[in-house]
């Protein structure tokens, strides 16, 4: 029996090898995972169990508040943490292998909080080519990489700054672009707009929107803004280490009882359409995200 | 007398040497005693060199400052006094927690005053009290502590030297919705009970919104508005024009009134919004 299905994989994959490609859709594959960050049995555990596809090319935000654990999950995809329980898969490797090691620190580009804590060199070229330098590409590669990834994220005309008299959203797209040179598959991004005035968050989402619709890059976006969640293809809400909804921005965000139980906010404009609802009894739809959705639906109780 | 008064105030960084840029020009603006001022603007608008003035980081190049009419370099020498009166909270002020216990932290200020311990001690506590730090983190190090709690324990470091003027420079940057709320919430009771000026730097329009009672908006180097909230965000297009989004429920009631449904336009919180559609439904009800 067992041999029998391998055969027919192993028959499928030789024959079209463009199957391979549709099965691996899940590109990132959580099961049963658990993370404690002391080996003591009753130390506390970071994340409970958490089962979790990520298909590839799409975008995926992940809400929660302070010691929700979404951070601890974003560092188990580039093999930041392993786990203590459970496994998880990029792009069908085992993160616990350490022969995957490299291949998925690769393939997974990881953007952090603090636009200053993650640029490494003084000119902004040198620091996107930071990466694949030590990945041994050919510096000739190296130069068209950097051009490329400097453009995609509209910065080329900074190329020779210095990083540190750049603004905080022009900070975070030099760390994307360094991440951009690896060619990965996958980009996670841990609170990136978090220290950032309203218009470098605005240049930070951009960017990387546009990387996936346009490169096909999946995005996994860590965040505890309301309003980047809402952009997402779909919204992963965590507490206490558990996923606890899971769902388009709309699914989601209409439960405004469990989104305020988790800490979070739900936009105002969800708010207001979800006190007439629940408090004048109106009937309206509960999934009403924007300006115009809120605004379209109390229009209409007065026609 | 006003708590905080500029008269055609101007800064200049980096005089006579390549960089030199005006960062705010010819700046006058009156906040009286007792103020919530929401300050907002672009990064680059020049909202904090203005608020590194009040309390004498930095020295006008032209203009002057006043603190309760008083012009705060009329004697340079005295100038440190003014840091005890206008007490500020930079950024990330978690950032410059360094002592060994919660207490040392907050203590830091008030005992650089001069001030016996026993007064230390009652302003400590005051200033813990305040910011919500229980009296169980006293003894604990500042930096095994949520992100949240350095913060507060940062903040009461300031409020602990009882500043007639406490400016707070975006102090929820970073912090998750309940973090933010605890720190609003914490502000206001404060600035209920001791009735002294608060400045809070926001790029939150909803918070200024909710929370201030003026708004300072700074644009390019100069003063664009100094007013109540509400005078303040009914500039709506302009305040767009510069790239201030105003609240989403603000926008939605907007939209309601262009569609011709009787609410005003000027809306800017929830709790406002919820009023304003209350009684524009019992309208509705009344005329069907």
């Amino acid at each position: 029996m067992h041999e029998s299905i391998l055969c027919v994989i192993l028959y499928i994959s030789m024959a079209c090898p463009g199957e391979r490609i549709l099965a691996l859709t899940e590109y990132i594959h959580a099961v049963n995972l658990s993370f404690s960050y002391q080996n003591e049995p009753e130390a506390p555990q970071v994340l409970k169990d958490v089962s979790l596809s990520v298909e590839k090319g799409s975008f995926v935000a992940v809400l929660g508040h302070n010691g929700s654990g979404k951070s601890t999950l974003a560092k188990h995809m580039n093999v930041i943490l392993l786990p203590s329980g459970g496994s998880l898969f990029v792009n069908g490797m085992d993160t616990s292998l350490e022969e995957h090691l490299w291949e998925i620190r690769q393939q997974v580009g990881m953007v952090f909080q603090n636009p200053d804590n993650q640029l490494v060199a003084t000119v902004v070229e040198e620091d996107v080519a930071f990466a694949p330098e030590n990945m041994g590409v050919p510096p000739e590669e190296i130069r068209r990489r950097v051009e490329e990834a400097l453009r995609t994220v509209g910065m080329w005309d900074f190329r020779d700054h210095a990083p540190h008299r750049l603004s905080g959203g022009q900070k975070q797209r030099i760390a994307i672009a360094g991440v951009l040179a690896m060619h990965p598959d996958c980009i996670v991004l841990d609170e990136p707009t978090a220290m950032l005035d309203p218009r470098g968050r605005r240049e930070v989402l951009e960017t990387i929107h546009r990387l996936n619709r346009e490169s096909g890059m999946t995005v996994i976006l860590i965040t505890h803004y309301m309003d980047e969640a809402a952009q997402a293809d779909r919204v992963v809400v965590m507490d206490s280490g558990t996923v606890i909804a899971d769902g388009t921005p709309k699914e989601v965000f209409s439960q405004v009882e469990l989104i305020r139980s988790a800490g979070l906010d739900v936009p105002q404009t969800t708010d207001l359409v979800h006190w007439l609802r629940t408090e004048k009894g109106l009937d309206l739809p509960a999934d009403c995200l924007t300006v115009e959705e809120a605004a379209d639906a109390v229009a209409k109780l007065f026609s | 007398m006003y708590a905080i008064e500029a008269q055609n105030l101007t800064y200049t960084y980096g005089i006579k040497t390549p960089f030199e840029k005006t960062a705010i020009r010819d700046v006058s603006v009156q906040i009286p005693a007792g103020e919530f001022v929401g300050v907002i603007g672009h990064t680059g608008s020049g909202k904090s060199t203005l608020i590194q003035h009040i309390n004498g980081l930095l020295r006008p190049t032209s203009g002057k400052l006043l603190l309760n009419g008083k012009d705060i370099w009329e004697n340079p020498k005295e100038i440190r006094k003014v840091r005890f009166s206008a007490g500020l909270v930079f950024q990330y002020p978690e950032h410059q927690l360094f002592e060994t216990t919660v207490y040392k932290d907050i203590a830091f200020g008030p005992t650089n005053m001069g001030l016996s311990e026993e007064e230390v001690r009652l302003r400590v506590e005051e200033a813990a009290e305040f910011t919500g730090i229980s009296s169980a983190l006293m003894d604990q190090s500042p930096f095994e502590l949520s992100g949240g709690q350095k913060r507060r324990v940062a903040i009461a470091g300031v409020i602990a030297m009882r500043p007639e003027v406490l400016i707070l420079d975006e102090p929820t940057a970073g912090l998750d919705p309940r973090g933010r709320d605890k720190i609003l919430d914490r502000l206001r009771r404060y600035h209920q009970a001791q009735k002294n000026t608060v400045l809070l730097v926001s790029h939150s329009m909803e918070d200024v919104a909710e929370y201030c009672t003026s708004a300072l908006v700074m644009n390019r180097g100069t003063l664009f508005a100094y007013d109540t909230v509400e005078n303040v965000f009914c500039r709506t297009e302009e305040l767009e024009q510069m790239g201030l989004a105003i609240p989403a429920i603000t926008q939605v009631f907007h939209r309601l009134a262009a569609a011709g449904i009787p609410v005003s336009r000027n809306v800017f919180t929830m709790d406002a919004a919820k009023q304003a559609l209350s009684a524009a439904l019992e309208g509705r009800g009344r005329n069907a």
